[in-house]
């Protein structure tokens, strides 16, 4: 374990530490917005109390997420100050944006989470519209600047040095547009999906409770909206991926030897030495019919790449199959809340189906997460796809493995505490005023 | 020229982060500091004046890091690898004390509790902006050396000399300073806490002078170019506005004109950094980093202000709405 394994490690573990408060914060405001648009529209003070309760929980979550975000923009030359040096000027131009919009967002968020009473309904409600959408413009720019070393473009090496910069052509390159839609509506399936089994746990225990059905219906909207078009949307992203980054894809899917007819493999075990993924399911020509809706479509194997360029197969495979599974399950559980709601025209009361929502509230989360390292693993040994690889980006630094230690530990007691306040923000303020006020209209 | 105008804009940035982000580290300071029957009181104030608003002040500090490294690629990179080390003490700062404060805000309200948070909050709010001043302190001393792109000075250079240590306790005063003075607008309608904020503002302003000076004299070995900029023919000049707000302020503290003293102290702070920023120049790392061969591509330069331009119209109004909003009580 070297300092290129422990530079790794910081930039993993606070990637995937930030980008759970960023979902959070970039998704909230959305059900807020809605939850606080049904107070205006029907003045039922039940959504003006559901909207400020989210509220307080984002605040919370944004502060961390601000925080966190602020070290990951040092982290990127602390720890790869080549590739800073290397790309800086590229790619600088979304994480400029990034900061415009950051700051429009933190900006209306404080008028938002603060000025209940100080601006007028309506403004304070349009305040909340403008946190969400530069909130999912900031995770855009970002993701952009993600996309372009995954596909990068708006350059010429000349000497080994990038010339003829085009800050645009790199921004919108071959990746940006599949990256930025799979990012955007994840960050919504997983928030709606987490948000909605929280609700449904309380509803569990307490079926009568308007509050926890009002905010469960509102979660719900989001999420039944979202997850088919992410399904679609990762469909599409697989498909750009197999045309961008084939090794990417092939170790996604454990695919050694290119031919035509290739099944789809499902879990097992890759053994990248022998070529072969055993104890898995396979689904015949199902690759094939994925990649080029054609039985017959050729897909490329790893074997067709030099071994010193393949990512770490079974990591990235198994993400993979986590991601999609998760997705999966969500969109069963989708599907079956809309067959409920569209023959009753309300929430469904079954409880099996409220305890499939409580199962279903990390897998959002747990596909995002798995989603990066599929992204991030399978880019692997690149940080500028094709152009420069991850052990030439690293800090000289010696000693990696403090800061790693240190910020782990410190994230670690942060997440703690985060669940912990969380956990009584929401115990001890339950309204039960709300429950006399009989709740009959759904709120879409 | 695009370069320049670019450091200029960062600049900027940097003078915005330190007058809006340095008071709220100053409000930590002060926090830690509260002390008297109106301790609890004192740091009440503070949380009111700082929650809504800090989210957006902290904003400026990551403007200042993109700008530098898409406008500066060259320079981040040296930056982030000659003091990997007091910039990662700072993150660890930056993270605490945001966590901590909004941490506090939403924990019990008893308070043993407050206190821990409180305690996590002040501390956090000492070493941040201590560790800011050492960093900047440290880019101007001259001892980070590069031979090409590599750094030949190791990880140790710069930010263990006397002067970077200086301009470490000079940020730390004069945040404290800053934040002190707002307090006292802040707090018009209590007077005994206004008079609480207003000594110690004076008491930060007395602590700066012996500081300043001492920065002056150890630049002299610890920082020679930046020494010599300070014997430049516009450095009078500053030097004579920076102690006249500094006078002003004072004065305007001593009989409470605490409009014209929170003017006076963005002044202050203002000429501070614009010095520093005119000593430093053209340099971005003294002596073998510049503007001129860390700049990116004219292309990006240009696309960069561009963006700066469009992104001013949306920014610029927002923030004063939001400072509308949370300050006008005051201005009553």
């Amino acid at each position: 374990m070297n300092d290129l394994f422990f530079a790794r490690s910081q930039m993993g573990m606070s990637l995937a530490f930030h980008i759970i408060f960023a979902v959070i914060g970039m998704a909230m405001p959305l059900l807020m917005a809605v939850s606080e648009g049904c107070y205006l529209r029907t003045k039922k003070p039940i959504f003006l109390e559901l909207s400020k309760r989210w509220a307080a929980g984002t605040t919370i979550l944004f502060a961390v997420g601000a925080v966190s975000g602020t070290v990951l923009s040092f982290e990127l030359g602390l720890l790869w100050p080549k590739f800073m040096q290397y790309a800086g000027g590229i790619i600088g131009m979304p994480f400029s944006l990034e900061g415009f919009a950051f700051f429009t967002e933190a900006i209306f968020l404080g008028i938002y989470l603060y000025g209940w009473n100080r601006v007028p309904p309506v403004l304070h409600w349009l305040a909340g519209i403008v946190v969400a959408v530069s909130g999912v413009l900031s995770a855009v720019f970002v993701v952009l600047a993600n996309s372009w070393m995954n596909a990068p473009a708006g350059f010429d090496v000349v000497n080994g040095q990038p010339t003829n910069i085009d800050p645009i052509a790199a921004m919108l390159n071959p990746a940006s547009l599949h990256e930025t839609i799979h990012m955007v509506l994840a960050a919504y399936v997983a928030t709606a999906f987490l948000t909605a089994g929280i609700h449904a746990f309380f509803l569990l225990r307490d079926p009568q409770n308007t509050f926890h059905r009002a905010s469960c219906s509102i979660a719900l909207v989001v999420a039944c909206i979202s997850i088919p078009l992410q399904m679609l949307s990762g469909d599409f992203a697989a498909r750009e991926v197999a045309k961008l980054q084939p090794p990417k894809l092939a170790a996604m899917e454990a695919h050694y030897q290119t031919g035509t007819g290739v099944p789809l493999v499902i879990g097992g075990i890759p053994n990248d030495d022998t070529g072969k993924v055993s104890y898995a399911l396979q689904i015949p020509y199902g690759l094939s019919m994925l990649v080029g809706y054609n039985p017959q479509t050729k897909v490329v194997g790893l074997e067709d790449f030099p071994r010193d360029q393949w990512p770490n197969v079974p990591l990235v495979h198994w993400s993979f199959d986590i991601m999609v599974g998760a997705g999966s399950a969500m969109l069963a559980v989708a599907a079956w809340v809309a067959w409920g709601w569209w023959r009753t025209r309300r929430l469904p009361d079954n409880k099996w189906l409220l305890r499939a929502l409580v199962c279903c509230s990390p897998l959002g989360f747990i596909a995002v997460e798995t989603g990066w390292f599929v992204t991030e693993l399978g880019r692997q040994p690149w940080i500028i796809y094709g152009f420069m690889r991850t052990r030439d980006a690293v800090t000289p630094m010696p000693g990696l493995i403090v800061p790693f230690t240190t910020f782990t530990t410190v994230y670690l007691l942060l997440a703690v505490i985060v669940i912990f306040l969380l956990r009584r923000q929401f115990m001890e303020t339950r309204p039960h005023w709300i429950k006399r006020e009989t709740f009959k209209k759904e709120p879409v | 020229m695009l370069g320049t105008l670019l450091a200029a804009v960062i600049l900027a940035a940097l003078v915005l982060y330190a007058l809006m982000g340095g008071a709220d580290y100053g409000g930590g300071i002060w926090d830690l500091l509260a002390s008297g029957p109106r301790a609890q009181r004192q740091r009440h104030a503070i949380v009111e004046a700082i929650a809504p608003i800090w989210e957006a002040n902290h904003v400026w500090l990551v403007l200042v890091i993109v700008l530098l490294f898409t406008g500066f690629p060259r320079a981040f990179s040296a930056i982030m690898i000659a003091l990997h080390i007091p910039i990662t003490v700072m993150l660890i700062g930056i993270v605490l004390r945001g966590s901590a404060f909004v941490f506090r805000k939403y924990d019990s309200t008893d308070d043993a509790v407050q206190r821990r948070w409180s305690t996590v909050f002040g501390i956090a709010s000492f070493f941040t902006p201590f560790f800011q001043g050492l960093t900047m302190g440290a880019l101007t001393t001259g001892d980070i050396r590069f031979l090409g792109d590599r750094v030949t000075t190791g990880f140790f250079a710069g930010w263990l000399t006397p002067f970077a240590l200086t301009c470490g306790f000079f940020a730390l005063a004069l945040f404290a300073f800053l934040a002190a003075t707002f307090m006292t607008v802040e707090t018009q309608a209590e007077p005994d806490l206004q008079q609480d904020f207003r000594l110690r503002a004076l008491w930060a302003e007395a602590a700066l002078i012996p500081l300043a000076t001492v920065v002056f004299i150890t630049s002299k070995y610890g920082a020679p170019f930046m020494y010599q900029g300070l014997t430049n023919w516009w450095a009078p000049v500053l030097l004579g506005w920076t102690a006249l707000s500094a006078i002003t302020a004072t004065l305007a503290l001593w009989f409470r004109k605490f409009y014209l003293a929170r003017i006076a102290a963005v002044a202050q702070v203002t000429f501070v950094l614009l010095g520093w920023g005119l000593a430093q120049f053209p340099h971005l790392v003294t002596p073998d980093v510049t503007i001129q061969n860390a700049a990116a591509p004219e292309s990006t330069l240009k696309l960069l202000l561009v963006a700066l331009g469009a992104g001013a119209v949306v920014l610029l109004p927002s923030l004063l709405y939001l400072f509308q909003i949370f300050k006008r009580q005051e201005q009553r």
